[in-house]
């Protein structure tokens, strides 16, 4: 089976415009060589006829017969045509004057000294006839007298060849410029296609606001079909959200019932074996409530990555806010939280994008330092980049790459009984790819723990 | 403390309720933003938890409208979504802070810590014990009127001991409400905590005594 080439739209436009062009360029020649010949034709017969009548004058009834004297005028006015040969032949009645007497006779008797013209082919050439008839008065007796008077056009035909020549060259020069016109024209008229092409092209891989490119008329439909289907798609992505939304919103409500139950029964149990079992039971609950939590964060960040709602953001009030936030939670470890941030960087991105990296980079710091150390998130530019530096004291990466942990489920070899959900560094990584931003995690060069570092292009200043 | 639990869902309340009367706290339930409103209006309270979806509206209008009519008393929200816009939402309409269900109550307790602590302190969260005044929020014991500082451990340890005065604590009991179930804890860890209580009860009254295979009780001698 072979593949049918796809019809290219350029090719097929030019090709169209080149065939227009061609028979143009024939027509073209066609008329100019037509009516070149129809003009020199006229002027010829017009001699021709004049001759003819001249001779048809110079006869004259006799005794006995007709004399034609044939005056140096006409002849002479056959001269001028150029070097053409003459054949004559006049009739009187039915029988031939003079002349040659197998020159063709006209189909119809032409009208009194109005020359009738025809084209015949006589002893091997070409030959235009001019034919005059008008009335002799012979004894008495009015008789048909006929003069046909025969001239080759070869001359004519080499200038209609010349001139021919000349318009086949116009007709070649009227389609040479036709090529890189309708090249051009092909280019023109395709360039909105190609720039919608290249505009749709060019988009991330989830990249779905509708295409405003401006297009002609004509590809509207096209754009209008394009938008609707990126549309459903935008609906069928924005459904599963708020399908996962409302999912976490079920299974989260009974899970903190069951949590606070748990706990309630660990603190009023005696027996050191149901309160092992309750213990496992919340931990368990809380990895479900970490899981459900995660999922649906992670499935935020994809949908506010599509949106690429991007806005002008101070880092430094929002880790500020950020480090707040946390305070509580690493106080629970006396973990200390530091902050510390340059002054005034600000970055052009999605806050809940950014907010989202940074509370998973300071939520693993906190959940796998020991307590009594220190987690510092540190704001600076640097390479003409934003960067935000999380660096803790923790159990560090066992060995494992970053590659490896921003999969998605996927944990690290020294987790041990810490909650998570292998979600973390993915919606870290995921939500810094939508922003042209960086994520590297590497162990801290000065000692134990881990350094995390997110970095976002500053914005030109 | 005294806190408002806004929240529809009558199982989770009583639970939430039931394990905050296990700290001692004093809890009032209300299930719709109605009944919210009706408590507002007859008490005073440390705290509100609000749950953000209520049958009779969200959470959000009732905390713009508790904002405007500039009600001071601090507000943590309960989500269930906790969408990571939702969070941002919720602090922008002025909520001090939120939680996610389901929660661990030892950081909701952290979390009304530094919520109170923002909002200047309230006087009546001092606890004397014997000749010792402790002070949850700021984390200070006083002995004879000087301030020791504590950390956040050795502070809510020691919270655990004032509110059970004279009763026998068990190591494990204290171990579930001192360290996350997630968390690693070393054997000695309530010892090396105690420990460290002991020093900074040093030269007061208040004794956190050693009860033989059984735990630690805190006395007045």
């Amino acid at each position: 089976m072979t593949a049918r080439r796809p019809a290219s739209l350029r090719r097929r436009l030019v090709v169209q415009l080149l065939a227009l062009a061609a028979v143009l360029a024939v027509l073209l020649f066609a008329a100019v060589r037509f009516s070149a010949e129809r003009a020199s034709e006229a002027t010829l017969d017009a001699i021709l006829g004049a001759a003819a009548i001249a001779m048809a004058e110079e006869i004259r009834s006799a005794e006995g017969g007709a004399v034609m004297d044939l005056s140096p005028g006409t002849f002479s006015m056959l001269a001028a045509m150029g070097d053409e040969r003459i054949f004559y032949r006049v009739n009187l009645g039915t029988a031939t004057l003079t002349g040659y007497d197998d020159l063709p006779l006209p189909d119809v008797v032409p009208a009194a000294l109005a020359p009738h013209f025809y084209s015949t082919r006589y002893r091997d050439t070409e030959l235009r006839i001019a034919a005059v008839s008008r009335s002799l008065r012979l004894d008495t007796r009015p008789t048909a007298l006929l003069v046909l008077l025969g001239q080759t056009r070869a001359g004519q035909s080499t200038i209609a060849a010349a001139l021919a020549n000349r318009a086949a060259a116009v007709g070649l020069v009227v389609f040479l410029l036709a090529v890189p016109l309708s090249l051009l024209a092909a280019d023109n008229l395709l360039r909105p296609i190609a720039r919608l092409a290249e505009a749709v092209g060019r988009r991330g891989a989830r990249d779905l606001r509708p295409v405003r490119a401006a297009t002609p008329t004509e590809l509207v439909p096209l754009v209008s079909a394009l938008n609707s289907f990126i549309a459903r798609l935008r609906g069928t992505l924005a459904q599963t959200e708020t399908f996962i939304a409302e999912a976490a919103h079920h299974i989260r409500t009974p899970l903190a019932v069951m949590r606070a139950e748990a706990e309630l029964a660990l603190h009023q149990s005696g027996d050191e074996a149901n309160r092992a079992r309750l213990r496992r039971l919340i931990r368990a609950v809380d990895d479900s409530a970490r899981s459900a939590g995660q999922l649906l964060d992670h499935a935020t960040v994809l949908f506010r990555a599509d949106q690429q709602a991007l806005a002008d953001i101070d880092l430094g009030v929002l880790a500020a806010a950020l480090v707040e936030r946390f305070r509580p939670t690493a106080e629970m470890k006396d973990i200390h939280l530091a902050l510390v941030a340059g002054p005034g960087i600000k970055v052009r991105g999605d806050a809940v994008l950014i907010e989202a990296a940074l509370r998973n980079l300071l939520d693993n710091a906190i959940k796998y330092s020991p307590g009594e150390t220190e987690v510092a998130l540190a704001l600076k530019r640097e390479d003409g980049r934003a960067v935000m530096r999380c660096r803790d004291h923790g159990r560090g990466l066992g060995g494992a790459a970053l590659a490896q942990l921003s999969s998605r489920f996927q944990r690290g070899p020294n987790v041990g009984d810490v909650a998570g959900s292998g979600l973390g560094l993915t919606i870290v990584t995921e939500a810094m790819a939508a922003m042209g931003g960086r994520f590297t995690l590497e162990p801290a060069e000065d000692g134990e723990g881990t350094c995390a570092t997110l970095s976002l292009p500053l914005p030109a200043a | 403390m005294r806190f408002l639990l806004v929240e529809d869902n009558r199982e989770l309340a009583a639970s939430v309720a039931a394990r905050l009367a296990l700290d001692g706290h004093g809890v009032d339930q209300a299930h719709s933003l109605a009944q919210a409103a009706d408590c507002l209006a007859a008490a005073e309270y440390d705290l509100i938890l609000l749950d953000i979806t209520l049958p009779d509206g969200d959470g959000r209008d009732f905390l713009a409208r508790h904002r405007r009519a500039e009600h001071q008393t601090p507000v943590i929200v309960m989500t269930a979504r906790s969408a990571v816009s939702d969070r941002v939402d919720v602090l922008d309409t002025g909520a001090d802070d939120y939680l996610t269900k389901p929660f661990d109550f030892a950081e909701l307790q952290a979390r009304c810590r530094a919520v109170l602590r923002r909002r200047g302190g309230a006087a009546q969260t001092l606890r004397p014990f014997a000749d010792v005044v402790f002070d949850p929020l700021a984390a200070t014991l006083s002995v004879n009127g000087q301030p020791r500082e504590l950390r956040s451990r050795e502070m809510r340890l020691f919270e655990l001991f004032v509110s059970a005065p004279g009763r026998i604590l068990s190591k494990e009991h204290l171990c579930d409400r001192l360290f996350s179930f997630s968390e690693p804890v070393s054997d000695n860890a309530i010892e090396v905590y105690v420990g460290r209580l002991r020093k900074k009860l040093a030269g007061s009254h208040a004794r956190i005594e050693t009860v033989r295979g059984l735990g630690y009780r805190l006395t007045d001698t």
